[in-house]
């Protein structure tokens, strides 16, 4: 005995299991668009600089000639700014995070605060360069160095850092720290010794993932004022410098066909820098992925 | 000679270094955490200042409702906003129209129809396309996108509006398609076995009960979207060319805000000159514009948080 009649049901359903069918294929096929327009990207960025890819473009300095254009200052540059922006963000980003998760009281200035911190992840980092204009190269006159650069990309990448460390604290079980106190530990001992290590994982894995859209972003620093064609390394953080997103840049604005494959060749690189990165938090994630 | 449990105790809690150290903890921390808000002051602090130096010399009339931009005009330079406003509404509106449908598309089919092995696969390398970072995606627009179009449309100059636009909309993808399939997936499950128990189709379940429910997460995460395309450098940059103009034409070359202060950056405008103070002028607007769309996200999206 069949309680329900196949036949009516086919029927009677048909039309919108076929209407369902072609959604589906509508909606799988706009995922894969997004996907292919990505290996698009990929491909297209290896296939035009992978040539000019040489132990010489990564020594060059930037050149007039094409063949001659090597990225040795910008390289360099980045690796500075990151020397600066590193230890101020995660400073200034792991502390406000410890404020807000472990000393804060829930209340007015408090949610002022957090609320305060995801309308700066907002803010254009163009608005951002002018930030850093205005403060860090003329009001406290550091001019075009890697310090003003440094600080203006810091508290650009701040609410990021700020926000994944918070989650990070906020996911340490409540046991770990009522043990502490247990034990008679006062709260910056329960903090430093018990919250902050197991904290860790999580906060490089964002920091380093903060840190790696600091080295992608361009526009802060064409607004800060920072140069292009740059013939020696920086020996402080009061010298000027290049860096790579800076250098690309520069390439693919010129009109001549051959610095497209210079620029390619930069973005590689850059690519390569970031993946780095990114494979190292993964790396951190997987490593110290504890569960209590 | 040995020492009570009670008299260590006594003992460290005489140390008058950890008193202080615990006094004083809470009050760096609080400076520290207050930086993010000086942040905040600082910039619009910088904007109005800046802003208001430039009304001195440009009336704040000529700015608001003028549609001429000619800063560089050697006699009778022109600073009437709209141009740029215009340019950086079209870049928008080609990244909506391309990032919407495909991201909310995306987000339906990882929410809905994609097992989990796939959703684990394909999350991930969407997210690769927000981490790629912009100057990437402009030369992607200048030497790729640009002559593809050309070679369909002729038409259309090197420097244009639609080839930005487009690769601006393939930017905000992921972000769109996460935020949305975050809002989607918080849409509790028996809603939806509901629906399926009463026969209906995954696609009737996802467009009738899981969309509407989610709706305000979804606009929240188009206005975000928005948001970004708006203050997004430079794509346009590059791709978009310099000619501020106050027309439909998507074709040939055009001005947004954020070009603009790229483009006076890199010329060096002298420190005093009406130039120097008409970036911060544009960016006051750029600031004002993003501020009400991630002020109007946040609105959204708690709308949607307290739904269930």
């Amino acid at each position: 005995m069949r309680y329900i009649e196949q036949e009516k049901v086919v029927r009677r359903m048909n039309g919108r299991m076929v209407i369902n069918r072609i959604f589906q294929g509508f909606f799988m096929f706009a995922t894969a668009l997004a996907l292919l327009a990505l290996v698009i990207l990929l491909y297209r960025i290896v296939s035009q600089g992978a040539g000019h890819l040489s132990f010489e473009f990564l020594t060059n300095f930037a050149s007039r000639f094409p063949e001659k254009a090597g990225i040795k200052a910008a390289l360099v540059g980045s690796i500075w700014l990151m020397a600066v922006v590193a230890p101020t963000s995660i400073l200034l980003g792991v502390g406000s995070a410890i404020y807000l998760e472990e000393y804060a009281k829930k209340g007015r200035i408090t949610s002022f605060i957090q609320m305060n911190i995801s309308n700066l992840a907002g803010v254009p980092s163009v608005v951002f360069g002018l930030l850093g204009l205005t403060i860090f190269v003329r009001a406290l006159a550091l001019g075009n160095s890697i310090l003003a650069a440094g600080f203006t990309m810091s508290l650009l990448i701040l609410p990021v850092i700020i926000v994944s460390a918070q989650e990070a604290i906020r996911s340490v079980p409540r046991e770990l720290r009522d043990a502490s106190y247990g034990m008679g530990a006062t709260k910056w001992q329960t903090i430093v010794r018990i919250i902050l290590p197991a904290a860790i994982p999580g906060i490089l894995t964002g920091s380093i993932l903060a840190l790696s859209r600091a080295i992608g972003e361009t526009a802060p620093l064409i607004v800060v004022g920072i140069p292009v064609i740059i013939q020696f390394l920086p020996e402080g953080v009061m010298d000027t410098f290049t860096a790579l997103p800076m250098q690309i840049y520069d390439w693919s604005s010129r009109p001549q066909a051959e610095f497209q494959t210079v620029a390619a060749a930069g973005i590689i690189v850059l690519m390569v820098v970031l993946l780095f990165m990114n494979s190292i938090a993964v790396y951190i994630r997987n490593k110290f992925d504890k569960s209590y | 000679m040995r020492t009570s449990v009670q008299e260590l105790i006594a003992k460290s809690k005489d140390k008058k270094s950890k008193k202080i150290i615990e006094k004083l903890i809470p009050i760096l921390l609080f400076l520290v955490a207050s930086v993010s808000v000086l942040t905040t002051i600082g910039i619009v602090l910088t904007l109005i200042i800046e802003t208001v130096t430039f009304f001195t010399r440009v009336p704040l009339a000529d700015f608001i409702l003028g549609t001429t931009w000619l800063p560089f005009a050697n006699s009778g330079a022109q600073f009437g906003i709209w141009p740029l406003i215009v340019g950086t509404l079209k870049i928008t509106g080609i990244a909506i129209v391309v990032a919407v449908p495909i991201g909310i598309s995306a987000a339906i089919y990882l929410s809905e129809y994609a097992s989990d092995n796939v959703r684990r696969i394909v999350k991930p390398v969407l997210e690769v396309l927000a981490g790629v970072p912009t100057i990437v995606y402009g030369f992607f627009a200048l030497t790729f996108v640009t002559p593809v179009l050309q070679s369909f449309f002729p038409e259309i100059k090197i420097f244009n509006a639609i080839s930005p636009g487009i690769v601006v909309g393939i930017m905000i993808i992921p972000m769109i398609a996460s935020l949305s399939e975050d809002a989607m997936s918080s849409v509790p499950k028996s809603i939806r076995d509901g629906a399926l128990a009463m026969g209906s189709t995954k696609f009737e379940v996802a467009w009738k009960i899981t969309v509407p429910a989610a709706l305000s997460g979804i606009i929240a995460s188009v206005v975000l979207g928005l948001s970004r395309a708006i203050g997004e450098t430079m794509i346009v940059s590059l791709a978009a060319g310099s000619t501020p103009k106050f027309d439909g034409d998507f074709t040939g070359s055009i001005q947004t805000m954020t070009a603009y202060i790229v483009q006076v950056s890199k010329g060096d405008a002298g420190y005093g000159t009406t130039i120097y103070y008409s970036i911060y002028a544009v960016g006051f607007t750029l600031f004002l514009f993003t501020m009400a769309m991630n002020i109007l996200a946040g609105y959204m999206s708690k709308r949607f948080r307290e739904e269930y």
